[in-house]
């Protein structure tokens, strides 16, 4: 034993150095690692709240609903059904937000129309289409059609 | 601090126990009241896309949605989400055993329509399919980043860390379906977050939200009541690329086989 710590001395010097280089090593990665890495995966824990900060812009049909209950409950009974109210009328959580403030949106007839009915073969073969510029001979959509409740 | 031994020890044993997200989860376990985690808890979703090519009508608002809910730039090779317009010619009778090479396009992204470029009488067949970040589950864009920028979610969503993300565009080459690019403005990647700022809030995505024929479906996979089963269930479902088994969680019915 003795024989074993007659040079205790380099024994010393040379765990004190791996132990100043553990310290160095632990506080350089202290300040290196942003708090959270490593929480939940290979990634900064705070960035998933990060992603969740944005507002919405899209209110969704049923904020709609609460102040428009007369056109939304024609468009649930009709054949646009499934189409919600900003699909037309536009992002509308500002106005949702502060209906005073900020005006809704109206939505204009024939464009809006035509982006879905127009006639296209690419388009499912069910889906009812028109050749625009043939049809009702220019007339607008509005003048037969209600696009709350479609059908002539 | 004094830590007596007992304490010492049981604190050691967690440590090597239990992961950073479980230990914090402990907690409130000792406490008496697990129910107390806050708000939106990542690990009970799974959120996944069900898209019917059968519905699509190549309308565009999916994608005019998106740029407006997530302040996308508005050139097209800015897109976290666009529709593509296949067209399958017939086979050339004078040469039936080549195979008719698929033709796509996608104007604009598909932001405003697509212009009848196939008249009628010309054969062959046209459908839409509706394009997004597949929020793989072993994604390979994750995987290539130098930073841990980039990550999948414990919820099943791919997002980016903006504030460590280095630009180098790795993870652009790496994804298999081009579902990446680069924000001109701040110089980092960019992709499809699923409206994270609105599924952690109880709504749909903004794509979901003005889909006019249900062609998009968004749900929750570990909600055992959500619809999505039903669909899942009622639907032969493709992904895109199964080839490259990168976990994808937007599921195709309908998906002809031109598609890539």
């Amino acid at each position: 034993m003795r024989e074993l710590l007659r040079d205790a001395e380099h024994l010393i010097r040379l765990g004190l150095l791996f132990a100043a280089g553990l310290l160095v090593f632990l506080v350089v990665r202290a300040q290196l690692v942003p708090a959270g890495f490593g929480e939940l995966g290979h990634f900064r824990a705070g960035a998933i709240g990060a992603n969740q900060e944005r507002e919405p812009r899209f209110a969704g049909r049923a904020a709609c609903a609460e102040c428009h209950g007369e056109p939304a409950e024609s468009l649930a009974a009709g054949g646009h059904a499934a189409i919600s109210c900003e699909s037309c009328h536009g992002a509308l959580a500002a106005h949702a937000a502060e209906p005073a403030e900020i005006p809704g949106f109206a939505a204009t007839a024939r464009a809006l129309c035509v982006q879905c009915h127009a006639m296209n073969r690419a388009r499912p073969a069910g889906h009812p289409q028109v050749e625009p510029v043939s049809h009702a001979e220019g007339a607008a959509c509005t003048d037969c059609h209600d696009a709350h409740a479609p059908g002539l | 601090m004094s830590v007596d031994r007992r304490q010492f020890l049981a604190d050691t044993t967690k440590l090597l126990l239990l992961t950073g997200a479980a230990s914090r989860a402990w907690a409130f376990v000792e406490q008496g009241r697990p129910q107390d985690a806050p708000g939106y808890d990542v690990h009970r979703h799974w959120w996944a896309m069900f898209i019917d090519i059968e519905k699509c009508i190549g309308c565009g608002l999916c994608v005019d949605a998106c740029k407006v809910e997530n302040d996308v730039p508005p050139e097209a090779h800015y897109s976290r989400t666009w529709v593509e317009r296949y067209h399958v010619p017939d086979r050339d009778p004078l040469d039936p055993l080549a195979e008719p090479q698929p033709r796509v396009d996608s104007p604009d992204g598909g932001r405003h329509g697509f212009p009848e470029i196939y008249p009628p009488g010309t054969g062959g067949k046209s459908f839409f399919v509706p394009k997004l970040c597949n929020h793989c589950a072993h994604s390979p864009c994750v995987q290539v980043c130098p930073v841990g920028a980039t990550f999948e979610s414990p919820d099943g969503v791919v997002l980016v860390d903006k504030d460590y993300c280095v630009g180098c565009r790795y993870c652009v080459q790496a994804c298999p379906y081009g579902c990446r690019y680069i924000d001109p403005r701040t110089q980092t990647v960019d992709k499809c977050t699923l409206c994270y700022h609105r599924i952690t809030r109880g709504l749909t995505t903004a794509c979901c939200e003005v889909c006019p024929t249900g062609a998009r479906q968004f749900g929750d996979l570990k909600n055992p009541r959500d619809p999505i089963h039903d669909l899942l269930r009622a639907h032969k479902v493709q992904v895109l690329k199964p080839q490259m088994a990168t976990g994808s969680k937007v599921y195709y019915a309908g998906l002809d086989a031109a598609v890539r």
